[in-house]
Order: structure tokens, then sequence, then C-alpha cells
């Protein structure tokens, strides 16, 4: 019963591919929906066309240590395609699929990309508009033709056309694929993934077979992963966490992949195959969340009184119960809790399509306590990991059991982690990246000489030995009167209400703490629907009289919180206002993994800030928006700004 | 390498459908007067005019629901003095609505599934049992429906029931049923009113795609000028039941009549 990831001649992940074949043949390893029905492809019938595929691409010149662009939805082709330019030791770099051509042109030039594997009109039109710009990007595949019959372009090549030649050429050299993947070398570069750039352009984070492998196996001991799991791809295939999810992983312990429909069918499809592992940012969560509450907010009362019985009755108990420490819960609440799985937890797992989830991780951002509490008391054991795209996300995971809300867990085997003196969290890890591609400078900059790869962020141990991370290092300031100034752990605690989707907060180096925040469409829209309150959109809405009360009751919460910790208890939020339009990555506001560009905002809405801190009422701001057809248009408003209640700050120093 | 012919981009043919002369009247209100004009295979035709020019009477007397006093239709080789809705169906002329004419309470799947009616061989009772040819049958055109599905990207909503749907999908979905029963020819009633710019877009792709991907020939009516210029190869403009222009795009934007139609003369 060896796993056959675990034979050490599989160091590259076409032999795993190969293995897995070999060993598992007959076994699904992906499914794609398609016409409404779900088709699926065994390990071999997998190597069978990425075989062909890679033939393919040697046919047309791919030649070992070029790259190949992937963009698109996750599609079993697009993952094929990684597999067959690994295959012949070239590097796939999936990129963003709602990315904009400019953007995309960047790491196209920066990659050097002269080969990419597409999924649809959309992206060959981007592409054709970078080509014009960018002639060394010589070849484009499309998996669907839809649209592009009549494109004149001799470059242009469906999918099948490509395995098509790659089977013709795997003819003609019949021995080429195996010696291809024979001379691959476990510290090759596997993929090169572009990290979101936060700040400045997107870098090249070079993985390496032996690294990713690595992580991969780490983690597959770490939560006991088999052959017999499935997962849902449906994160961008350009994210790591995908990466490593969907491909590397799979690859390693040979479990199934399943590719929704369309990205709007997500949710129903993750009913029709039940997961077994879960991976969502907590943005996800928290959106199944939101269209749970609101449903329920519409149920019939009887339902309605049933469902927020049984929620509370999880509350009390549920997570303890999902940790195992049934000691010390009664045997009255272990009855009606066994009801309510029975009636609302089961049945509301089963909408959500996680029945099945043996594991679920969220990461990549922090998650609110009620939300996390909330999966966690119906019975989905719901879990933190940490890490970065860098690190191959293999850095910290909450082993079942140990789960506490406000860390993301211990070191994972392997990992060594230490606290920097300016508070940096740095780690050495098994899946650290290779370099970044053609940036030795960057390289240099964030791994230490002794070798410690610098995270960025700011953290420290609890006692338990868990890891706890409150901001960015470098975004962690300090006020004028000395306090610790950490916006984002603000502007997290202020996102945990479901009324709030954005929160961007100010501080550092000024006398008080001021906040923007973004109301969530949705639910301040039903909120309002409910008390009658009309409005004609966003922007009318934001600058209700009733919606700042709602959200100065939420920063008013935040406030007593942030009183709690003398470290921070300075910085509770004065001052706020509700911004007139969404923070939007069109924009440029937010980065396209959504989250806030903090020092852009400020720059942008610099009249808004002013006025935060300078104590007027309301103030007056023009917006350029940029709509998705790429026309730009103002958005003129009067922005009114509200004081919020503040508390006493608690006096005793805690333990540091 | 490829040795894929690349096809020219648009391959317009021989004339399918004239009109010649055709004049309607409803009692004393005369709908249209001595209207001709021709669509070619392949193509995207559009009609436009002010309100009540009469563009939907034409489409109308097209496909059969409005019989008109006077002229002559040639399809496809047959000429008529009237068409009759059926045999317009079955000839492969289909239609989209200006108000939606949807089964509210269906599924999308199961109002696309209406649009096969047509070609459906076995009989109603037969139908009844999934057994056999009729289950083939089944399987057949719901692979068919599904083609529809994928292709105007309405997965999402497969099942749910029509009247829940915005107003933008609802105009898909009867664009749908229309590809459904597989036409040579696709008569289409203001399929982008009341959408907004993005809803426009989306619904011009699909026009396009259809025209491009099925070789489907297309009149359209429509109101929105821009969307009109970007998608059609040919104009034919209506006034008063009149014609008043007819030609490519350029051309009706610089006709003098049509300008006047448009803006209102001094009289």
């Amino acid at each position: 019963m060896s796993q056959p990831g675990s034979n050490p001649d599989a160091d590259t992940f076409p032999r795993l591919l190969l293995r897995h074949a070999a060993v598992r043949g007959e076994r699904v390893a992906i499914r794609e929906k398609d016409l409404g029905i779900w088709l699926s492809w065994s390990w071999r019938q997998v190597a069978d066309e990425v075989r062909a595929a890679a033939c393919g691409l040697a046919a047309l010149g791919f030649k070992r240590g070029m790259s190949v662009a992937i963009v698109g939805d996750n599609r079993p082709r697009l993952y094929w395609s990684m597999a067959a330019a690994q295959s012949l030791g070239g590097i796939p770099v999936p990129l963003y699929q709602d990315a904009v051509a400019q953007e995309m042109q960047f790491v196209l030039e920066d990659a050097e990309v002269e080969f990419a594997v597409v999924e649809d009109q959309e992206q060959v039109d981007k592409l054709l508009e970078i080509r014009a710009k960018y002639p060394n990007l010589k070849h484009i595949v499309y998996d669907d033709s839809r649209g592009l019959r009549n494109y004149p372009d001799p470059e242009l090549l469906s999918f099948d056309r490509l395995q098509d030649s790659g089977r013709e050429f795997d003819r003609a050299h019949p021995d080429f694929y195996v010696e291809e993947i024979g001379l691959g070398r476990a510290d090759d570069t596997a993929v090169m993934l572009y990290t979101s750039g936060t700040t400045g352009n997107p870098k090249g984070v070079c993985h390496s077979h032996a690294a990713l492998i690595a992580a991969s196996r780490g983690d597959i001991a770490f939560d006991g992963f088999t052959a017999d799991d499935e997962v849902l791809s449906y994160l961008p295939m350009a994210w790591v966490g995908d990466h490593l999810f969907s491909y590397a992983q799979a690859m390693v312990a040979g479990f199934c992949v399943n590719c929704p429909e369309s990205s709007e069918t997500v949710l129903n499809d993750l009913r029709e195959i039940g997961p077994t592992y879960y991976f969502a940012p907590p943005r996800v969560f928290e959106n199944l969340l939101t269209s749970v509450t609101i449903r329920m907010e519409d149920a019939a009362p009887f339902k309605r009184s049933m469902f927020h019985h049984f929620m509370a009755v999880a509350k009390r108990c549920g997570a303890r119960i999902m940790d195992g420490r049934t000691s010390d819960v009664g045997l009255g609440e272990r009855l009606q809790y066994f009801l309510g799985d029975l009636l609302v937890y089961g049945p509301l797992r089963n909408v959500l399509g996680m029945s099945r989830v043996r594991v679920a991780y969220t990461g990549g951002a922090a998650i609110g306590p009620d939300l996390f509490d909330f999966y966690r008391s119906i019975g989905v054991n719901l879990k933190q990991l940490y890490g970065q795209t860098e690190t191959a996300v293999y850095v910290c995971k909450q082993p079942t059991g140990k789960v506490k809300l406000d860390t993301v867990g211990t070191p994972l085997p392997g990992v060594e982690i230490r606290i920097a003196d300016n508070g940096e969290v740095q780690v050495k890890t098994p899946g650290m990246l290779k370099e970044y591609y053609k940036r030795p400078d960057a390289t240099a900059e964030s791994i230490t000489p002794d070798g410690w790869f610098m995270t960025g962020d700011a953290g420290f141990f609890d006692g338990d030995g868990h890891l706890k991370i409150i901001d960015r290092a470098k975004d962690v300031g300090r006020m004028n009167d000395g306090t610790l100034f950490a916006p984002q752990y603000i502007e997290n605690k202020l996102k945990f209400f479901p009324h709030i989707k954005e929160a961007v907060a100010f501080g550092n180096e000024r006398d008080l703490c001021t906040a923007f925040i973004n109301i969530d469409l949705g639910s301040v829209g039903n909120w309002a629907e409910r008390r009658g309150i009309a409005y004609s959109g966003y922007t009318d809405l934001a600058q209700k009289d009733e919606v700042y009360a709602l959200i100065q009751e939420c920063v008013e919460k935040v406030n007593r919180d942030l009183a709690a910790d003398p470290k921070l208890g300075n910085s509770q939020v004065r001052r706020f206002l509700v911004l007139h339009k969404e923070l939007d990555a069109d924009d440029g506001e937010l980065t396209r993994t959504r989250k806030v560009r903090r020092n852009f905002i400020a720059e942008r809405y610099a009249q808004l800030v002013t006025a935060l801190f300078s104590g007027a009422g309301h103030c007056e701001v023009e917006a350029l928006v940029k709509f998705e057809d790429g026309r730009t248009g103002m958005i003129r408003a009067d922005v009114k700004i509200r004081e919020a209640g503040t508390f006493p700050v608690a006096t005793e120093r805690a333990a540091a | 390498m490829n040795s894929e012919v690349s096809a020219p981009a648009r391959r317009i043919g021989g004339v399918m459908l004239s009109v010649d002369n055709i004049s309607l009247a409803f009692g004393g209100v005369k709908a249209l007067t001595d209207i001709s004009f021709d669509v070619r295979e392949h193509e995207v035709r559009a009609i436009i005019g002010p309100n009540g020019a009469g563009k939907s009477s034409m489409l109308n007397c097209i496909n059969g629901v409005y019989s008109p006093q006077q002229g002559r239709i040639h399809f496809d080789g047959q000429t008529f003095s009237s068409m009759d809705p059926h045999k317009a169906a079955s000839m492969g002329i289909a239609r989209t609505f200006q108000n939606i004419a949807l089964f509210k309470g269906m599924s999308v799947l199961d109002n696309l599934m209406t649009g096969r009616n047509l070609k459906m061989k076995s009989s109603l009772l037969a139908q009844a049992f999934y057994v056999g040819p009729n289950r083939r049958e089944e399987i057949e055109h719901r692979e068919q429906v599904e083609h529809i599905i994928d292709f105007l990207q309405i997965e999402s909503v497969r099942k749910t029931p029509v009247g829940r749907l915005p107003y933008g999908v609802q105009k898909r979905v009867e664009l749908g049923r229309a590809l459904a029963a597989e036409p040579r020819l696709l008569l289409l009633d203001e399929p982008m009113a009341g959408m907004n710019i993005e809803e426009k877009q989306d619904m011009c792709r699909f026009v396009l795609d259809v025209n491009d991907e099925f070789g489907t020939t297309i009149v359209l009516i429509e109101h929105d000028m821009g969307v009109v210029m970007d998608i059609s190869d040919r104009v034919v403009v209506l006034d008063y039941g009149k014609k008043i222009g007819d030609g490519s795009p350029d051309d009706v934007r610089n006709n003098q009549a049509v300008i006047d139609a448009y803006l209102g003369v001094a009289h």
C-alpha cells in the first residue's frame, strides 16, 4: 500500500503522471462538466492527452527552457498543457484570466513567452492585441473554438489540431517523449507564478519540481489525503493555491480534480461533486454565508425560527463537538445538536456542497470570527493555513482538533520560523521558491544570506506555539502618541461585519485613526429593503443617514475590541466615511486577488483623507471610474463624515 | 504546417429571401406601402425606422402572422402571396418577439426544448414513454439544446424557471429557443430593447456568433443606431410604412431622407 507519490523516482511532475498512469491507470484523474454532463478522464487517458499535447508543442518548435502562458478558467486541457510543457522541460506560466491585455503584456514580455494555450475567443482576442506590440508571441493554441472559425491567423491553432500534429510527431519520433521526460531534473523550474503585485510590477516566482513536490507531500501527510479524495478546482489557475491543490497535490496524491462547467455554476457543481477536500479564500466562505443568511431571512417563519434555534445550539456547542471535546458538552446539548444535524446542519452542508468535506482550508486573508465559527459549528472542519506564493503555501496549518480563530496554526513538518527584531516573520520551508525570474535583486531582497525567506508579515507566536499574523510588516506603523497602528488588523475587524465589504484605515503618523468604508450592496441593500428605505444604487444607498448609523454601530463594536488590547487600544477609529463608489480592481484600487491598495487609495482620494482628519462634516468628491468595456466616466458625490464613539483603553499590560 | 484553408471573414451568398411590393393595411391605416428588399444568405440585415414605421409588421408578413394585401414573398426559390406561420417555421424561419414570449413557469431547458418541437419525430403519445427510439430522440434533442445553452452561456440558469430570470437573460433564452429550431433565417424583433450597455454588448456578440458559427441569416429590428451600424451588413430604413433607404450602414447614415426621418425637417 505504498503511496505512488512517495516513490523517490518520481521526482518531477511528468514522472508522477507516468507513474499514476501505470499504477492507477483506470481511476478517474480529472472531470469536467460539459453540455450538462460530467465527463471524466482516467490517469491513463490524461497521460495520453498530455503526451499528444507535448509532442504537438515540440512539433511547433517548443524547446527545453521555453515558457508557455496558460490563460483561462480551470479546464482539463489547460492543466494538461502545464504537464505537457513540463514534460519538455518547459515552464508553464499561468496568468489571471480576467486581467486586461495591458497587464498580461507585462508578464508575457517578462517571462519571454512564445507559446500560449488559452481557453477561448476572449483570451485569443487579448493575446492577438498583445502580439501587435509583442511579436515574440508566436503560437496561440485555444481550447474552445467558438467564434474563432473565421480568424485568418495561421499561428492560431486549436488544441485538437495541436494534439493531432503531436500524435503524428509521436509516431515519427516514438522515443522522443520518454527521453524528454528522462532529461527533466527535480531542481528544474516547474512553474512560474506571478505575484499579484500589491507593490510594483508583478514578479515571476519560480518553483522547482522538488519544492512543489516536497510541499505537497508534507501537506498530504499532515492531513492524510489519499487517492480517494476529490477537489473542485475553481480558483484562478494563476494563483498558487489552485496550482498546489488542483495540480501539484493531485499529481502527488493521485486524487481527482473536478472542473466546473463555468464560473457561474460553481455552487451547483460543488453540490453535484461533493468534494472531500476544499479550499477557499475567506471571501468565498463569506459570500456563501451571506447568500444563506439572505435566503433564511426570506424563508417561512417556521423554517426561520427552526434555523435560528438550531444555529444558536450549534454556536454554543458545535465547535467543541467538532474538536472532539465532547466531555464538556452536556447530554441535552448533544441531543439537541444531533437533532439539529438531522434537521438543519446536514441539509445546510448539502446546500453548500460540503456534505463530504473532510478538511476545508481558508487562508490568504483573515477570516471573521462569526464566519469561522459558523462553518465549524455546522460540522465543516474548516481550518486556517498560512503561506505565500514564494513558500508554496507551505508554512503553517492548524492541526485538526487544535484550531484557534486568531492564529494560523503551527509550523508544518520541515518548516522553521523565526521572528525578526522588527516583528517580521521569516521562514525556511521545503516549498521555498528557487528565485524571482530575472530579478536577482528582488531575490536577494527577500531571502537573507543565511537562507530565510522574509515574508513581510508581522506576527508573533502565542503561548501554544501558534503563529499569529497581525499585518504586513511594512504597513505596521505608529501613531503620533506611539501606539502601534496595524491598518489591516483594523480593516479586517471591520470587514468581519456582513454589511462592510471593504475598509481602508488611516492613522500612521497621525493623532487619530480614521477609515473609509465600502458597504456590501447585497447585504445592506437587503437590510434597507426590509426597512422600506428606497435607494437608486450604490452611491445613493451609501450616503443614507440610516446606513451611516448602521455602520457606526459596527465601527463602535470594533473600537470596543481594540480598546481591550493595550498595544492597539489607541488606534480606535474616531472618524469614518462611507465611500461613494465600490473599490474595484479595474480602477486599480484592489489587486486582482482583491486586496486593498492602501497607498494608491490614499492618493486617489486625498481630498477625502484630508477631510477625515480636518474635522469637516462632509466632503465633495469626484472620481474617475473605468467601466467594463474600457470607457471611463466621472462619479460625483457629496460624502458625509461621521464620528464614532470610542472606549477607554484597557490599562493592565498583557504579557507580550 | 497549418493546412486549414482560412475562410474569408464573411461568406455572403445569393439572395435567400426577397419581398416585392408588399402592402399591408389595417382598415384605413396603411402599415406598409410597396415595400421591396432582399436578404442574402449569411448576411445580417437590419430594419430600422422611427416608432410606427412598420418594422414589426414587416417581420410579421415574412413569417406569416400577417397576410399582406398586395405583393409577393420569395423564399428559397418559392413564391408566396402570403406566408403561413407553420409553413414558415418548417421552412427554417424562426423569430423572437419584441415582448418576451416564453413560458414563464417552465425552466430554461424546457423552454429551449419547445423550440425543438418541429424536429421531433415521435408522436405525442410515444413521447410520453422514455424508451427505445423515443429515448434516443430525446437524448439527441437534449444534446442540441445543451449546445445552445453552452453557446449562450446560460449554464447557471439551466433549471431556473424563466420568470425568475432578469430581463436581459430572458431575451437570451428567447434567442436560444429560436436557435433550437436550427433556423436558416432568424428574425429578431428588437433583441436589445431595454438592455443596459453590457447586456447589449453581450447580445451583439451572440448575434454575430450565431451568424458566424451557424451561418444563420439574420434580419433584425433595432433602435440603437450604434448597434445597427456595428453589426449589420445592410440596412433597410422604413418611415410611415414606406421604404426611404436601403444600403450599407454608411450609405444609410449619409442618406438625407433618413436623417430627415430621424431628426425631423422644418415644414
